[in-house]
């Protein structure tokens, strides 16, 4: 089976954006891991752009359970951007939906920094 | 023979079984079997005990290899295979056996983990995070550091629900699910199973033959008789079935009421009646 997950970080003022696009699955939830920590390692707030995810299995619920984690332990900001109906459901089902930070706006994720 | 779906989209097959035949020795069990599952829908396939359900499932789960036909498993005929495209089949299908088949020398978590550590690279800390998730799923997180001689008949069901799905597998097999179950949690376990191929766009294969259970969760049924498929359809195409057998297992009435008796008598007298 085919998939692919495109995943970019880009330096926002005052933050990171990840924009990530297509399947996120086990294949791909190692780099998607990498890059968060990455981030938050440096000491930036960071934001995922979600809105083109189009399926995300447990393993890239896994990674994102863990930036929270550790944004939290570090009091960096965290959040996930325009998260598809579809991987909506998917938190909602384990009840992560209450726990992430959702955003519809970039500038809405700026007001919490 | 038609193409069996190939790709991942909701429309194709997850399953197209052709002409599939099965003998044990000289008895044959499974004759001319043609089934199609479609992609991301719950197929149950129901029938009376010693109909050929165990066996059907066994040659779609690659475990018994037919005497002849097809079985093409998300793009792949495990029947003519190689093993090794046959294991990575396998990788992309969950199996919730009926009494569990967990590890008794394993904690629950332990035996959830047990595919991701055979399977994946993932880090110790993943995998702590999706053992997790999947025992909060099925509503077991607080019994993680149980073994499963600790466990009630629901909750063995229920962390083997959560070890088959570890994976996230594409298709999900599920063998008698309700089976020994008071009502109330066979209808958790339903209402699962439903959510399962709502949110994690599963293929679920529940053979069962209790029939709460399947008309509740049922996109497909499969009527499985004497090694045969006697009827596909949806619930509704099936409660509207003329076939006495079919409304004699809808009604429950008892299979003598359809009794070939020559049949019958041969079986029980031995040779010819």
């Amino acid at each position: 089976m085919d998939s692919s997950m495109e995943c970019t970080l880009k330096s926002e003022t005052g933050f990171d954006l990840l924009e990530l696009s297509g399947e996120v699955d086990l294949h791909f939830s190692p780099k998607l891991r990498e890059k968060i920590l990455g981030s938050l390692k440096i000491g930036n707030p960071l934001l995922i752009d979600m809105e083109n995810v189009s399926y995300i299995d447990s393993s890239g619920i896994a990674s994102l359970v863990e930036g929270f984690q550790t944004a939290k332990s570090s009091k960096l900001a965290y959040g996930l951007l325009n998260i598809s109906p579809t991987a909506l459901q998917v938190l909602t089902l384990t009840r992560l939906d209450k726990i992430f930070n959702l955003f519809s706006s970039t500038e809405q994720f700026k007001q919490q920094l | 023979m038609s193409d069996a779906g190939t790709s991942n989209t909701p429309g194709s097959n997850a399953i197209s079984i052709r002409d599939l035949v099965v003998d044990y020795g000289p008895r044959r069990i499974l004759s001319d079997v043609d089934l199609d599952i479609p992609m991301g829908q719950i197929m149950v396939i129901m029938g009376q005990s010693g109909a050929g359900k165990t066996t059907l499932l066994r040659c779609m789960l690659g475990l018994k290899k037919p005497t002849s036909g097809s079985i093409n498993i998300l793009g792949t005929d495990i029947a003519t295979a190689k093993q090794r495209d046959i294991n990575k089949v396998r990788k992309q299908i969950g199996v919730a056996f009926q009494g569990g088949a967990l590890f008794s020398s394993m904690s629950v978590a332990e035996n959830i983990q047990l595919a991701l550590r055979e399977h994946t690279n993932l880090d110790e800390k993943t995998i702590e995070i999706m053992t997790r998730i999947k025992l909060d799923m099925v509503n077991m997180l607080a019994a993680e550091n149980l073994m499963p001689a600790e466990l009630s008949g629901g909750m063995t069901k229920r962390a083997a629900l959560a070890r088959a799905i570890i994976m996230d597998p594409k298709l999900l097999f599920f063998d008698e699910p309700s089976a020994g179950l008071d009502p109330s949690t066979a209808a958790d376990l339903d209402q699962l199973i439903i959510t399962l191929k709502n949110t994690m766009r599963m293929t679920i294969i529940v053979v069962t033959h209790e029939l709460d259970s399947i008309f509740k969760i049922a996109d497909h049924i499969a009527v499985v008789s004497a090694g045969r498929i006697l009827a596909t359809g949806t619930p509704q195409e099936i409660t509207a079935s003329t076939d006495p057998e079919i409304q004699g297992m809808l009604k429950r009435k008892p299979r003598e009421t359809i009794i070939d008796t020559d049949a019958h008598l041969a079986r029980l007298v031995g040779g010819q009646a």
